[in-house]
């Protein structure tokens, strides 16, 4: 795990495997980048700035291609990250409003976590499930057919389970 | 011996058939049931999933429609004693048939029949014999003439012809080519290449290792979207199965062909669909495109010669070896040869993978196979080809599946989303979702996409809030011809389409925003109020209730009113309301 905090210290030698396998391999930069925000959880300043000094690349191309792609992020997830989808077929079928009902609930709007490091919301293009739509997709599971109404249930549902296991 | 197969894609997985093919796994250990329980892949009806097919000897014997965990229970009786009656309630109806009944599957070809995860129940409905003829048969130039004959086009939205890309890499010097596919399916609507990827991921690399061998190239490359985790996996146990087999790697059925092949994940960026965007993310570059002339078959990879298609096309190669390029030119129009598979969603009510031959109507695919509306509200029209396609009016329903004939209507055939919408969706506000797509994802290389789809977005943006001015659709119009003249690549070229096919069919939509602030299909949200009809309140307060701002008040049996200032118009009240006195407008 890397340090929350902004001290800006991760602890790099979780990298050493990856750059070892990959480093030397043209073209691996996103390959290692996704590998680091598998460990790290995302991209920590350090960690760009190591994989740019391990590679050779120069660290404005590493930095340049992290943020060019949306997979990558730059700041820790909260426990749950929703993913909302946002494809056509969601449209169609009103992800719009669920958008609002997660800000409503959440006060969280795109790529932004709440307060208490519970929820991340993150807008996406198209998860693909569109028969189930709208849909929308937290840690790995999956809640389609969704309204206004299930959503609040289904956050209130994930609060209660993150406060209990705080109290355990 | 009966087989009992879970349909395990990921819309099967999402609707529960993970928790489906436990509790059958548990029931059939428990009670001792002579049945083998397998996993195959997604066969397109996902308005019913989770879909459970019974195997009697090979044979299909019953077909089981959104099954539940608890299901498992009847489901155990029917294979025990073969009672049909225990299973009744879940069998596939006659009007759910005709969805499938009324396909032609070239490229869902043992989609959610054969188990993707191994590779013998691929070989053993005759896969890999594609390639073994074409290997040992054929050369490298009549595949090329045998994939010219049966007139196949690229199934990513272009729909350039695949034999003269292949014939142009094949002829270009150097020994060292490529051979890519794209299944960055980022279209957003479109998810026919993840489910064959799923599905049936033999037949992807079978008609890749095809490909490879009429270029001349050494090394195949899928470019699969981060977003597909199931679809990498099933792909890279595929890939490790062939290997295995000596499919993939050096001499392949002892010839002297031989092809690497490995997965390259992306990273999320709708740009990379565009091939010279695709092989910049490759080399592990921003995706942004590089001028053509050089085409990627001079100079792609790594500067080499490179070919890259799409799943879907590639999807066919192999039915196309095996049954000769005449019988799949036989399917389709005279421009247009053979299949194309639709993902069909929106408000529809039968939604899932259809696979028609070109030619078909739009209506046939609509109504016939989709069954019209879900909705009770009439159909209004459909978008074509995502971002960079457009909305074909009700009236043209008629319109042929041909690439020609769609892009005369503005529209394009696309990668094959296909988004069906009734009188509640409005244009200005679809226009406006695909160019909040295109702004937020142009790659910023060229200044008229850069720039223009972001003008583009807060003209729209100022419109659907009821602040749109006179001369905004001429701004709008002039704008977007300026993009389509001043940007590199597809994504630019393309992504003024929605905007103007909307305008062309739905002007009286923006002059209705524009001129009366009115959103004429009541989506709009700033532009539509809630109120409460008060000849049909009976003051019940359910309204009340499920307002979850306190915005309407009143006393029981006495009128009640919205307070529009509290209100935030999400409409729980207009459902919650029985005797339709809630009225948006």
């Amino acid at each position: 795990m890397s340090c929350n905090c902004s001290c800006g210290k991760s602890d790099l030698s979780l990298l050493n495997d990856t750059l070892e396998h990959y480093a030397a391999i043209p073209g691996s930069l996103i390959t290692i980048l996704q590998k680091a925000q598998g460990i790290y959880g995302y991209l920590p300043a350090d960690v760009l700035n190591h994989i740019a000094d391990k590679t050779g690349i120069p660290a404005a191309k590493v930095f340049g291609v992290a943020t060019f792609y949306t997979q990558f992020r730059f700041k820790p997830v909260g426990k749950y990250l929703i993913m909302l989808c946002q494809g056509t077929a969601c449209h169609v079928n009103g992800s719009l409003m669920l958008e609002k009902t997660i800000f409503d609930t959440l006060g969280i709007k795109d790529g932004e976590t709440t307060e208490d490091g519970l929820f991340t919301l993150k807008n996406v293009a198209c998860l693909g499930c569109c028969s189930l739509s709208p849909v929308m997709m937290i840690n790995d599971e999956t809640y389609g057919s969704l309204t206004p109404q299930k959503v609040r249930g289904i956050i209130a549902r994930l609060k209660d389970e993150a406060l209990k296991e705080a109290a355990e | 011996m009966i087989t009992v197969k879970v349909g395990q894609g990921s819309c099967g997985i999402s609707a529960g058939a993970g928790k489906v093919f436990n509790s059958l796994k548990n029931i059939i250990s428990e009670q001792n049931i002579n049945a083998n329980l397998s996993v195959t892949g997604c066969i397109g009806m996902c308005y019913l999933e989770p879909i459970v097919d019974i195997y009697n000897d090979g044979v299909l014997a019953a077909r089981l429609v959104r099954v539940t965990e608890n299901d498992a229970q009847s489901i155990a009786a029917y294979l025990t004693d073969g009672d049909v009656s225990k299973i009744e309630n879940l069998l596939l109806s006659d009007e759910d048939r005709v969805f499938l009944d009324s396909q032609t599957r070239i490229a869902l070809n043992g989609c959610g029949v054969i188990n993707p995860e191994e590779i013998d129940d691929y070989i053993s409905n005759g896969g890999y014999t594609a390639l073994k003829r074409a290997l040992t048969e054929m050369t490298p130039e009549t595949v090329i003439e045998e994939i010219k004959i049966s007139g196949l086009a690229g199934r990513g939205g272009a729909g350039f012809p695949t034999w003269f890309k292949w014939n142009a890499a094949r002829s270009s010097q150097g020994e060292e080519k490529y051979l890519i596919c794209n299944a960055d399916e980022g279209d957003p609507g479109a998810f026919m290449d993840r489910a064959v990827i799923e599905s049936n991921p033999h037949n992807l690399i079978e008609g890749m290792l095809i490909g490879a061998y009429a270029i001349g190239a050494k090394e195949a490359i899928v470019y699969v979207r981060a977003e597909y985790p199931l679809a990498i996996i099933r792909l890279e146990r595929a890939i490790e199965q062939a290997k295995e087999k000596g499919i993939v790697g050096d001499n392949i059925f002892g010839t002297k062909f031989s092809c690497s092949f490995r997965i390259k994940a992306g990273a999320g960026a709708f740009v990379c669909g565009e091939e010279t965007a695709l092989i910049e993310s490759l080399e592990g570059s921003r995706g942004m495109p590089r001028l053509k002339p050089p085409f990627p078959a001079q100079s792609g990879y790594w500067r080499k010669p490179s070919n890259i298609n799409n799943v879907e096309t590639f999807a066919n190669v192999s039915w196309i070896i095996r049954n000769g390029g005449e019988e799949f030119a036989k399917l389709g129009t005279p421009d247009s040869k053979g299949t194309k598979v639709f993902a069909i969603t929106g408000k529809i009510k039968r939604g899932g993978l259809v696979e028609v031959p070109m030619g078909k109507k739009l209506s046939d695919v609509i109504f016939d196979i989709g069954g019209g509306m879900k909705t009770d509200k009439s159909y209004k029209c459909v978008q074509l080809g995502g971002p960079s396609g457009g909305c074909i009016p009700a009236d043209m329903q008629d319109t042929e599946i041909d690439y020609k004939k769609l892009s005369a209507t503005g529209a394009i055939m696309g990668s094959g989303g296909m988004v069906v919408m009734d009188e509640s969706t409005c244009m200005v506000g679809m226009a406006r979702f695909f160019l909040d797509f295109t702004a937020k994802e142009s790659c910023g290389k060229c200044t008229h996409c850069r720039i223009g789809t972001k003008r583009l977005l807060e003209i729209l943006d100022r419109i659907c809030k009821g602040e749109g001015k006179e001369g905004d659709i001429e701004l709008l119009e002039e704008t977007c011809n300026e993009i389509k003249a001043g940007a590199l690549c597809g994504l630019g070229q393309t992504a003024p389409n929605p905007v103007l096919t909307t305008i062309k069919y739905y002007r009286d939509e923006y002059e209705a925003h524009i001129n009366e602030k009115r959103c004429p299909a009541g989506e709009c949200i700033d532009l539509v109020k809630y109120t409460i009809n008060e000849d049909k309140c009976i003051g019940c307060s359910l309204c009340s209730k499920k307002c979850p701002v306190g915005a309407i008040s009143g006393e029981i049996k006495k009128k009640f009113t919205i307070d529009t200032a509290v209100c935030i118009k999400c409409g729980q009240c207009m459902d919650a309301c029985r005797f339709g006195a809630v009225e948006k407008k």
